[in-house]
């Protein structure tokens, strides 16, 4: 009983610690980006007030929009929100874990881009179309890629429940593996597509015909795109977690572990956060933005690196 | 013991045939114990009374057609049947126990044998749920169709209780030849319903491909069932499940079996006649068909590979798993090419028909390996899927057809706005289009969470080559349902979002409250399901426990009943009810918190159009459903379609419009029906001739045919 | 042998095996030559790494003429003659990229197939490293047929050369004389190549091999 209560804790922890930490990664990964190319750049810390004043601004919205278009950003960031808190963060011990495994969290990354790309339709604009159409495109490889990296895992560890998989990793009798090493790869090929960043999409544009996240939520306003932002956020946040809790979650605390081990799991969290984020404005700022039908391309090799490392588990030893 | 059976010596019963079933169900459940004997008396009588109600009905439609409110006496007479008959397979499911009756009909050698165990009650209940609903919707469309397009067209309400009648039959029969007349009585009574809308365009070309392959349908089962007959010449499936056929038997019995069954599901190549045959029908018959009588063919599947052949070899899965990817994956991307809304719910029928396929292969597989645990999980997800499917695709079909119904087309380019116009409607195709691309915590998701754990336990067989397939496999139902979110997104938002395309599409109006309330039942179901389908698993799992001798619950502690957690050798859970709930009480606790502490202000404005603030009534600046396919269909369509897009922009000044034209070949149609339809022209050809010989030339060829005749019997006596 | 040194043996291996669908996925040229250099370098650390985990010292030999032959001379003296020739920076493919990844995928499981059953008795670490070469060699062919340009030619058929020395390092006891002979035959190939192209480019004006075999004479 004390074990369950203390895995709820740790549940409403986690969700309000990815809920707090969202906007500094995203700002964090922007600072180190302009500084990487010679700017002053914002402070990390304005990702919080652009939120606050959305929250703040009235909400514009078309004649013709329904319902939908109303009740989908509550919808995708809930989706999102409650997806950020399955990834153990500094603990695998979590009171949802249980419930929901790897696969009903791409599933339900699936919903918010089921609803998100549904709003973009609903205005009837052409922006909204080209976002969901190309989105669903990305979609299309993105899904199945990561579907094939949580099939490689979970053959290796015997579980599909990502907590296990912590455990396990953090375990070390895995030892290097080539399926690991593709499924890594293509992971990091469909965050990189899922949180539309360079090469597949850039966050900071408006250059119309090349824009697919911001296009789709281009009549959103007000604490509409407060909550659509916020949910961009917290997908980033989400999967740098996701990363870092299948391929690296030493220091993470686990099931029967104190308030200490609980702390470091927060320390090292946020350490690996911070290296991911520098990670990913490092390679953000070395690389150009790709064709649109190029991505097919990329996510198409995505799919075929995960693919093949779920084969070569057939071939390493020890199935 | 029915009193009245004995008496006449019409019912003979076998009471004892399923011991080790009936007995491992009563220990079970002791409660069921009560409900058995009151079952038992008569449970086949009941059956035998519904389908002759279901028939009388029928008989009683023709004339019904002409009185006011006819339609509804023979719609509401057969949601009833369908209904009780739901309830009766449902009881029987959960009570267990296998019932037999012997008919003096039929034959003078083969009396009609009559059989109803937990396999046919799980079909049977899939089937007349989704008849029962049917009906309702069906007596609705008939008054909305009247109010908009006056008389009805075609026989529809005779044809409509005997195509039931013949899905009952075929999953009651336990005999080849009740089985096939009972089949040919389905497609016969399906075929006339296509035909019901005989004047639209069309729809005679599509009743000609689906009689053609319907029999060549039949074709394939009446040998495939000649050869696990083998040479006792007993058709009953008592005699075909005692002897084990041949190796060479089993593989034609099974290959046989895939093309003919599969013929009427829908596997790639053979769907070609299912795009064009199901959309032509009246919606609540097309629901039926796609919903339903596809289930049937799967069911006439089972019944032969996992029941009448006994002991699998490893490769029949291995065949399933191709033959089910390929449909799954072609079927997806032929829905993402539709214009036609009918047609595109028609090809994902297809697409779900091979998630359906790769399950029964996965069941199979494990069955021949021997680890019956994750045979019956895997199986459990194929029947789970084909409960799923029937209710998310019957409401889809309903949704079509009440959009048809009130704009009077089925273009997608000619939609949009509907959710404005008709909100219910456009609430429940939304549940409907959010399970059908299997969203948590709908219950799509949770048929294909079950198929992936199966997946992941494919790495324990024995095969190398089944191995490297699973895995493929796998990628290839993610492959699927990732396009399956993408066709539904295209599908909804082209319909039901946006502005009109149409002037119908703006003037449209919400449907009569039976359809609606047709919709809603399946829609309900949708979420139902999907937060706790534990007691529907577990309701199932006699059909599971009869299959492959084991349920996928085996090997597990006391579990319950909210909690999807199958065997142990699994080791994973899914809860979509404490889903539902921290999903609920996070947007409960943001959107109070968003009201109570940002603005809540609205104002109204035009949508941004790069400074294109004209009205445009024809919504001719937003996307169309050939826009919003484009990325896909340049990803995937132009390697498997050779789709081509060919723009004609005029000239500055030139004032006529720019055109775009999609081109794109249907390979099916391209490598396989054309050819087959000019070898047949060529071969028609050839036979003409015969028709015009001198008399003595028709003698010599008869003589020859009869010398030819003698030659091979003698030729067989010799080897035999 | 231990854990560390098979899984480390058999990391390198997919390495190598991963450049190659690193050059069937390259456009230009250059980023092909980048890619090629790193399957080298891979290659070589794979051999430097039998060579300790197998005690057998002429494999470090054979690791250090890879690492000089492949990874630094071939591709500093195909870049010039890819400066030198000016030549075109991408190159068509005969095949659309989805398709030739596809195709290598399916002649990667088809060695796993073919070496898997056949080498049951064989130790693990010879039959992982005879699918993996063997995947090498068939994608180093698929991209000799399905390039035009002569020098992503030269790349692939020496992409077939390292398959065959991955097999050859995995196979404990080798002699050295396979490995010089293999890597001499490199070189030839490449002295030929490079004549080759440079003769071609004087005559024609191209390295597109389709616009070449029209020169053959029937068609003038």
């Amino acid at each position: 009983m004390k074990a369950l209560l203390l895995s709820v804790l740790w549940q409403v922890v986690q969700m309000a610690l990815v809920l707090a930490l969202a906007p500094l990664l995203t700002g964090w990964v922007r600072w180190v980006k302009s500084r990487l190319q010679a700017r002053c750049g914002a402070s990390p810390l304005q990702p919080y007030r652009d939120i606050l004043r959305l929250l703040r601004k009235d909400v514009v919205l078309a004649h013709n929009a329904s319902w939908l278009f109303r009740a989908s950003p509550y919808m995708i960031f809930t989706a999102i929100w409650v997806a950020a808190g399955l990834v153990p963060a500094f603990t695998s011990h979590l009171a949802l874990a249980p419930s929901a495994d790897l696969i009903a969290l791409v599933a339900l990354l699936g919903s918010a881009r089921f609803f998100l790309a549904l709003a973009g339709m609903d205005v009837g604009t052409s922006f909204g179309g080209i976002g969901s159409s190309r989105e669903m495109m990305i979609a299309a490889f993105a899904e199945p890629a990561m579907m094939m990296m949580v099939f490689s895992v979970a053959i290796l560890v015997g579980t599909t429940s990502l907590a296990e998989i912590a455990d396990f990793m953090v375990s070390g009798t895995v030892g290097l593996r080539v399926s690991l090493a593709l499924a890594l790869m293509a992971l990091v090929m469909v965050a990189i597509a899922e949180n539309a960043r360079i090469p597949i999409d850039n966050p900071s544009t408006h250059l119309e015909l090349t824009m697919v996240h911001e296009a789709m939520v281009l009549e959103y306003s007000g604490r509409h795109l407060a909550l659509v932002e916020g949910a961009a956020m917290l997908k980033l946040l989400l999967y740098m977690a996701l990363i870092a809790c299948i391929f690296a979650p030493w220091g993470m605390a686990h099931p029967g572990d104190g308030l200490g081990p609980a702390l470091w799991g927060l320390v090292t969290f946020a350490g690996k956060m911070a290296l991911g984020g520098a990670a990913l404005a490092v390679f953000e700022t070395s690389i150009a933005k790709m064709r649109v039908f190029r991505v097919g391309d990329f996510l198409g090799g995505a799919l075929l690196l995960a693919t093949l490392g779920a084969i070569f588990l057939f071939v390493s030893r020890g199935v | 013991m029915p009193r009245t059976a004995q008496r006449s010596g019409l019912w003979k019963k076998r009471g004892n045939t399923n011991v080790a079933v009936f007995a491992c169900i009563r220990a079970r459940n002791v409660p069921y114990l009560f409900h058995l004997h009151f079952l038992r008396f008569g449970a086949m009588a009941f059956a035998g009374v519904a389908i002759l109600c279901l028939l009388l009905l029928s008989v009683l439609g023709m004339p019904a057609a002409r009185w006011k409110g006819g339609d509804g006496v023979v719609y509401g007479g057969t949601g009833a049947v369908c209904a009780a008959l739901t309830l009766w397979a449902a009881l029987r499911l959960a009570g267990g126990g296998v019932d037999e009756v012997v008919l003096p009909l039929g034959l003078p050698w083969l009396p009609a044998h009559l059989r109803a165990d937990a396999l046919s009650a799980f079909f049977l209940m899939v089937v007349n749920f989704t008849g029962a609903t049917a009906s309702l919707y069906g007596w609705g469309y008939g008054r909305a169709h009247h109010a908009v397009h006056g008389p009805k067209p075609g026989p529809v309400l005779p044809l409509y209780p005997l195509f039931l009648a013949g899905m009952n039959l075929v999953l009651l029969a336990n005999d080849a030849f009740v089985f096939l007349v009972s089949w040919e009585f389905m497609s016969l009574a399906s075929w006339l319903l296509v035909l019901a809308n005989h004047r639209e365009e069309g729809t005679a070309r599509a009743a000609r491909i689906y009689l053609i392959m319907a029999g060549f349908g039949t074709a394939c089962l009446l040998l495939a069932f000649g050869l696990l007959a083998g040479t006792h010449g007993d058709y009953s499936f008592a005699a075909i499940r005692t002897h084990t056929p041949t190796a060479l038997a089993g593989a034609l019995g099974v290959g046989l079996m895939l093309l003919g069954a599969g013929s009427k599901a829908g596997l790639v190549p053979l769907h070609i006649w299912l795009p064009l045959a199901h959309p032509a029908a009246p919606s609540h018959v097309s629901a039926l068909m796609s919903g339903v009588m596809t289930k049937v063919a799967v069911y006439a599947i089972v019944r032969v590979t996992f029941d009448l052949l006994g002991e699998p070899a490893w490769w029949w899965g291995g065949v399933m798993l191709v033959a089910g990817s390929v449909t799954a994956v072609m079927g997806i991307l032929y829905a993402l090419m539709q214009d036609d809304l009918k047609r595109l719910l028609a090809y994902s029928t297809v697409e779900n028909i091979g998630v359906i396929i790769i399950a029964l292969g996965m069941a199979l597989v494990f069955k021949a390996a021997h680890v019956p645990v994750i045979a019956a999980l895997a199986l459990s997800a194929a029947l789970l899927h084909i409960v799923n499917h029937s209710l998310f695709k019957s409401l889809l079909f309903f949704g079509a057809g009440a959009v048809l119904a009130s704009t009077g087309t089925r273009d997608l380019g000619r939609m949009g706005g509907l959710i404005h116009t008709m909100p219910v409607t456009a609430f429940l195709m939304l549940v409907g289009a959010a399970a059908i691309s299997s969203l948590p915590p709908l219950n799509g998701f949770v048929g294909e969470w079950l198929l992936f754990q199966a997946i992941l336990n494919g790495p324990t067989l024995p095969q190398w080559i089944l191995k490297i397939l699973i895995a493929l496999v796998g990628a290839a139902v993610a492959l699927a349902a990732a396009l399956a979110g993408a066709c539904f997104v295209r599908a909804y938002g082209t319909a039901f979002l946006g502005r009109a395309r149409s002037v119908a599409a703006s003037g449209a109006r919400e449907v009569n409250w039976a359809m609606r309330v047709a919709m809603a039942v399946p829609a309900l179901l949708c979420v139902v399901l999907g937060v706790m389908p534990t007691p529907l698993l577990r309701l199932v799992e006699p059909a599971t426990r009869l299959l492959v001798e084991a349920g996928p619950f085996d090997g597990r502690a006391y579990q319950p009943w909210f909690w999807l957690a199958p065997t142990s050798a699994v080791g994973n859970s899914y809860n979509g009810l404490v889903f539902l709930v921290v999903i609920a009480a996070v947007s409960a606790v943001l959107g109070l918190a968003i009201h109570r502490w940002a603005s809540d202000r609205v104002r109204r404005s035009i949508a941004w159009g790069c400074g294109f603030d004209e009205p445009d009534p024809a919504g001719v600046t937003q996307y169309t459903p050939s826009s919003f396919g484009q990325p896909i269909r340049r990803a995937f369509g132009a390697t498997v379609f050779r789709a081509r897009d060919t723009v004609d922009m005029p000239e500055p000044g030139d004032v006529r419009p720019a055109r775009l034209t999609v081109r794109w070949s249907d390979p099916a149609w391209v490598w396989l029906a054309d050819p087959v339809v000019r070898l047949v022209n060529a071969a028609a050809d050839r036979v003409n001739e015969i028709q015009f010989l001198t008399i003595r030339r028709y003698l010599s060829l008869m003589f020859f045919a009869l010398v030819a005749l003698l030659v091979l019997v003698a030729v067989l006596q010799q080897w035999s | 042998m231990s854990n560390l040194a098979y899984d480390a043996a058999h990391l390198l291996g997919a390495l190598v095996l991963m450049m190659s669908f690193a050059l069937l996925y390259q456009r230009r040229l250059s980023a092909l030559l980048n890619a090629f250099t790193l399957q080298a370098v891979a290659l070589a650390a794979a051999a430097a790494w039998q060579g300790y985990a197998q005690h057998s010292h002429h494999l470090f030999i054979t690791a250090v003429l890879t690492l000089v032959l492949k990874a630094v001379v071939m591709p500093v003296a195909l870049r010039r003659i890819v400066v030198k020739l000016n030549i075109e920076r991408t190159i068509e493919p005969a095949l659309s990229i989805g398709l030739t990844m596809v195709a290598g995928v399916s002649l990667v499981t088809l060695s796993i197939l073919l070496v898997m059953p056949v080498t049951e008795d064989a130790t693990a670490l010879t039959r992982e490293d005879l699918a993996l070469s063997l995947s090498v060699v068939l994608l180093g062919l698929l991209m000799m047929i399905s390039r035009r340009n002569a020098v992503s030619q030269v790349v692939g058929f020496m992409s077939i050369e390292n398959g065959l020395i991955l097999a050859a390092i995995g196979v404990a006891g080798m002699p050295m004389i396979v490995e010089m002979s293999i890597a001499f035959s490199v070189m030839v190939a490449f002295i030929v190549f490079g004549i080759f192209l440079f003769h071609i480019r004087e005559r024609f004006d191209t390295l597109d091999v389709q616009k070449i075999e029209s020169f053959r004479g029937e068609s003038q």
